[in-house]
């Protein structure tokens, strides 16, 4: 299964691209996504006790389904304003 | 040919303000206050906050800042924001907007107007909304200061993040 992973900040930094396409194998969840991409890009883990997650650009939840052709996004804590 | 001389009619197209935005341009107080207060007189306060890029931070000298967003989520957060207020303050009006992209020294990074009758709303729903941008709103500044660079991480965006809310509305409301 196939899908987008958005990544933003240092976040964006540390992985060296904004858009990564993510194959895992099916059924998965967004923690599943999360793990497979810091099993690659270990310098990514740090972020886990902080990150935001969203599915579809809404905030989501780690336990949450993803589906073939979701974006899942990954945010490090944020600074507007 | 023959065109030499000929003038295309000029087109005027007026977009309307959003009352919330997520934009590279450069803000404008004035549009903004435009569309939230009402010309009518049923507003009697409008307020706003306006947020600069400030050269001094935790003592760097910052030389520019560059925003990022995500954002069709960053403009769901805005909204989101514009309906709580709606219910904590019924009568308050309010509009938003947030500059990304790089900016320099002394430039506005956000703006954001708020109109009601009376000006106990109005200073509350101006003060929340920045409290809420900085808790729930996919922006982030990437700070460039004389010497390095560094990403400024604040809040842990959790929207249904009740105690954070109330934090805002206290802060609001004090």
């Amino acid at each position: 299964m196939r899908v987008t992973v958005r990544l933003f900040a240092r976040l964006r930094d540390l992985a060296g691209s904004g858009e990564l396409v993510r194959d895992v194998p099916g059924p998965a969840t967004i923690e599943q996504v999360w793990r497979s991409l810091v099993k690659d890009m270990p310098a990514l883990g740090d972020y886990e006790r902080t990150m935001s997650v969203a599915l579809n650009a809404d905030y989501s939840r780690m336990s949450a389904a993803v589906k073939e052709g979701d974006e899942v996004a990954f945010l490090p804590p944020v600074s507007g304003g | 040919m023959g065109r030499a001389g000929s003038r295309e009619p000029i087109l005027i197209i007026e977009m309307p303000v959003p009352l919330v935005a997520v934009t590279k341009d450069p803000l404008s107080l004035d549009a903004l206050s435009a569309v939230v207060a009402d010309g009518a007189g049923a507003d009697g306060a409008v307020t706003s906050f306006v947020g600069l890029v400030r050269q001094n931070n935790l003592g760097r000298a910052v030389a520019f800042l560059e925003y990022e967003a995500y954002e069709p989520l960053a403009v769901r957060g805005l909204q989101r924001i514009v309906d709580e207020v709606k219910t904590s303050w019924p009568n308050a009006k309010l509009a938003v907007h947030h500059r990304i992209g790089r900016l320099a020294l002394g430039e506005a990074s956000i703006v954001i107007v708020a109109a009601s009758p009376h000006r106990g709303d109005a200073f509350s729903a101006c003060r929340y909304t920045i409290e809420r941008v900085k808790q729930i709103v996919p922006i982030w500044k990437h700070e460039h200061f004389d010497g390095g660079d560094v990403w400024l991480e604040g809040a842990t965006a959790d929207p249904d993040d009740e105690t954070a809310r109330q934090t805002a509305y206290r802060i609001a409301c004090a």
